[in-house]
């Protein structure tokens, strides 16, 4: 006798000891404190907290053991995390201009005040695995050098070019309210504002690929990199009762600004465009792929056709979210028996229709062979 | 049924959810009872549960859940499924609610994929978890587009596709999500419920919430409201039926689940309705007429 | 001065007042109990005030009828409560608040939504005297089981015709909820005024 199946809590229970086992490993290795994460794992962890929209090294870094170090799952720890946090208001705006720059280059200009400064990168190792790594050990300290006498003026290129009037200005500040995605459903078309916050929360991969895309054609935008920084920037909020700003603290930041062709139009002499990136951490990755995409997705307002996906702000807003995409996948998991059975019985009585029919013409031949 | 707790999770507000949320939620509901059929954009919050996984109905139930209200959560029309039982224990855990497997004594059932077959009553309230809210959605995937159509009632994208059904297979060959029309004006989709359970929407006594997360809408069918399945007068709407009744309970004019019982073809149907089943069952063993 | 008190119980209270309006505009014409202990300053009813306290906040502009606008108690108790911003142009507000139904501005003025989204419509929050079912106007429409009549007094002297303009605008127009002490019913713009000879 066929019984139906039962007993999902206790279930559910017992797999969920079971990911508890399988994310602590084996248990004769020492486990991973949160701060290890926080200062070995430091890209995952900046990643995390882009992505998640939650400035918090910490709690990504635990978000990350969590989730055993899947990325897309700690983000989504961080924002179901975040969501439940009261809000106090909005930060001012950051001033990347005084940002104290870790790391800042320009492929436009050779030099430039403050100078190019390689910081911390990957860029020019020779990607051969370190054997040595495995054994631990200090690394050798990188030299310090004697500040420049232009350090800590550091314009950005943009600026530079922006004072020339090469480059598109920015629109004045209208002190009207910025958008917030996670407050609000988007309407399309949705502005700059709020497609900046989904391209910065968006999956990297997914804006990578989308801002490679442009690079071969797809909405191609003629980009250079105007310039990379990367750094702290002060933090500062004006609470209401005191109406001046007080200092929170300080955030690391990548900046990108892509500067990209634009032929003018009747009213417009030809000029630079831009594109902007903006992510937590160090991520130039993402910031150079944000650019590349937020510039395309500016195409009707600078009059391009828009031919393709990276240009097409419903494509790229309603898919870019790597919580949103992994849930509807994955949903498709989860029982759909009602569904099938009801497509089962479609097809069942269309191909005895089929048969039948097939039958019916077929059979005249039959009997001639007979 | 399982009584409230007297003590639900603490460190989160009442079923999860933050009172402001919930306002919003519930403004957004109150629009939608308001235009019967029509979806309102609503700010899904990021729920502690998968896109996908129910966070559209998980955030309606929370809105309208109240301390005197027993719950009833079904998948594919199983209270035991997995995604349901885990549904349901978060708000027994977030809200403490007294929750039920009976269909009968719920007053908020939270479902995917199904209505039950016990007919639901004055003051019930059914809330859809749903995946996709457009109906127009696979004919028209811009929303700047079917936000048009709708506002113009312009649906012959939708008859369309249905008679080219027909050309090609002599079927409507839409078998779940069947598009509907909600009292003479918009074209909805019921969720991805079999089209047999369409008829039960159609005047049904309960109303009927859909809530769905990832796309941001929520809409609403009120109490005794004309519900109809669109077709055409040579083609008119029909559900399936099933050559067999419930293997366990006998039940005729229900939706079965097909079991697979070994790899020699055998099969059996049973209710996907576990309540239904179990009522049905339990009253034959005590010698009722099923 | 003193702010008289809102909600006693915030979640509970706002849910259940949710609930009798949810289940007022669900099923029009029907009325249901409003029990509240909320004591707001007059003219300002506590059925009106439960109301704004469950579904306001800083989200909902409120227009406010002459005579609660008259008011600095009544504003400083929905400002302080509700955190909702108070505007004077009734197209703006989500919620109208109306103390004084008789002399309710035409509904027209209010938002009707647009074809593209008719639930950007402001939503009217009556304060009745009388408040019946089983007797007066007969309604049909969604959330209707056949016919249902509703008796609400006192009313503007065009209360049909309004009524009949707003729903021959479906899917736009605005949606009511009436209040009596205790009591609450909906009239959403879904919901069609019969006349006479159709009953």
């Amino acid at each position: 006798m066929y019984v139906a199946v039962k007993g999902g809590e206790a279930a559910i229970d017992n797999a969920h000891r079971l990911l508890a086992q399988a994310r602590r490993g084996d248990p004769a290795v020492p486990e991973l404190d949160v701060a290890q994460i926080r200062e070995q794992m430091g890209l995952l962890v900046d990643r995390v907290m882009t992505e998640g929209s939650l400035y918090d090294p910490d709690l990504a870094a635990l978000a990350l053991k969590q989730a055993r170090g899947d990325v897309v799952e700690a983000v989504f720890l961080v924002r179901a995390y975040r969501t439940t946090l009261p809000r106090f208001g909005a930060a001012l705006p950051v001033e990347t201009g005084a940002m104290a720059v870790a790391r800042r280059i320009s492929a436009t200009f050779k030099d430039m005040p403050g100078g190019q400064v390689l910081g911390p990168t990957f860029d020019y190792t020779h990607r051969l695995i370190d054997f040595a790594l495995a054994a631990g050990g200090d690394p050798e300290p990188a030299a310090e050098a004697e500040p420049d006498s232009d350090a800590g003026q550091c314009p950005r290129v943009t600026d530079i070019l922006g004072a020339a009037g090469l480059l598109e200005t920015s629109p004045p500040e209208d002190g009207a309210p910025v958008g917030d995605l996670t407050r609000e459903p988007v309407d399309y078309p949705a502005d700059r504002a709020l497609r900046l916050q989904a391209l910065a929360r968006g999956d990297e991969g997914f804006v990578l690929a989308l801002g490679y895309s442009t690079q071969r054609g797809y909405g191609r935008t003629h980009p250079f990199v105007g310039e990379i920084r990367f750094g702290k920037v002060g933090i500062e909020f004006v609470p209401e009762e005191l109406g001046f700003p007080v200092p929170l603290g300080a955030a690391a930041l990548t900046e990108c600004q892509m500067v990209n062709q634009f032929h003018g139009s009747g009213a417009v002499p030809p000029q630079f465009t831009r594109g902007y990136g903006l992510v937590f951490g160090q991520s130039e990755r993402k910031a150079m792929a944000m650019a590349l995409v937020d510039r395309s997705l500016r195409a009707a307002e600078l009059g391009e056709a828009i031919v393709s996906p990276a240009q097409d702000q419903e494509f790229v807003l309603a898919h870019c979210d790597s919580l949103q995409a992994t849930g509807f996948v994955e949903h498709l998991k989860l029982p759909h028996y009602v569904d099938f059975q009801a497509e089962l019985e479609l097809v069942r009585r269309l191909r005895a229709e089929h048969a039948a029919l097939h039958e019916k013409v077929e059979t005249p031949i039959r009997e001639a062979a007979e | 049924m399982s009584p409230a707790a007297a003590l639900p999770q603490t460190g989160y507000n009442f079923a999860y959810l933050d009172e402001g949320t919930k306002r919003m939620i519930r403004r957004a509901i109150l629009k939608a009872v308001a235009v019967p059929g029509y979806q309102v954009p609503f700010a899904a919050r990021e729920m502690p549960m998968p896109y996908g996984w129910g966070t559209g109905g998980v955030q309606v139930t929370a809105a309208i859940l109240g301390a005197s209200d027993v719950l009833k959560v079904i998948d594919q029309g199983a209270d035991d499924t997995t995604n349901a039982v885990s549904i349901r224990r978060f708000f027994g855990r977030t809200a403490g609610v007294a929750t039920t497997t009976r269909t009968a004594e719920a007053t908020v059932i939270q479902t995917r994929h199904r209505i039950p077959e016990t007919p639901l009553t004055e003051g019930q309230i059914l809330v859809y978890q749903v995946p996709i809210p457009e109906p127009l959605r696979f004919l028209e995937p811009r929303e700047t587009e079917t936000r048009q159509l709708h506002a113009l009632a312009e649906y012959g994208l939708m008859h369309v596709k249905l008679y080219e059904d027909i050309a090609r297979h002599g079927h409507i060959a839409t078998t779940y999500a069947y598009p509907v029309e909600v009292a003479g004006r918009y074209v909805m989709d019921p969720s991805p419920t079999p089209k047999f359970d369409n008829p039960k929407m159609d005047d049904c006594p309960a109303l009927q919430l859909f809530g769905a997360g990832r796309e941001k809408r929520i809409y609403a069918v009120p109490p005794h409201t004309r519900v109809r399945s669109l077709d055409f007068e040579d083609h008119p709407f029909r559900v399936q039926r099933f050559e067999r009744p419930c293997a366990l309970c006998g039940a005729e004019d229900v939706y079965l689940d097909e079991v697979v019982l070994d790899d020699a073809g055998g099969r059996m149907f049973v209710c996907s309705d576990t309540d239904h089943c179990e009522t049905r069952r339990d009253a034959i063993a005590h010698g009722e007429s099923a | 001065m003193a702010l008289q008190q809102g909600f006693a119980d915030p979640v509970h209270d706002a849910q259940g007042v949710f609930r009798a309006a949810l289940e007022g505009l669900s099923r029009p014409a029907l009325i249901r109990s409003l029990p509240t202990k909320v004591a707001p300053p007059p003219p300002l009813t506590p059925e009106l005030a439960a109301l704004a306290l469950a579904l306001a906040d800083a989200d909902t502009p409120l227009w406010l009828d002459p005579p609660l606008a008259a008011s600095e108690a009544v504003a400083a108790f929905l400002r302080f409560h509700t955190g909702a911003p108070l505007v004077s142009n009734p197209a703006e507000a989500v919620f109208a608040i109306i103390a004084d139904p008789q002399n309710a501005p035409d509904f027209a003025a209010f938002a009707q939504g647009t074809p593209d989204y008719p639930d950007h419509s402001t939503t009217l929050i009556l304060a009745l005297g009388h408040l019946e079912s089983g007797t007066g106007h007969a309604f049909s429409g969604p959330g209707i089981k056949g016919v249902a009549r509703l008796d609400a007094a006192p009313v503007p002297a065009d209360w049909q015709e309004r009524l009949g303009t707003n729903h021959a605008g479906f899917p736009l127009g605005i949606d009511l909820i009436l209040t009596a002490p205790g009591r609450i019913a909906g009239l959403p713009r879904s919901t069609r005024l019969l006349q006479p000879a159709e009953v």
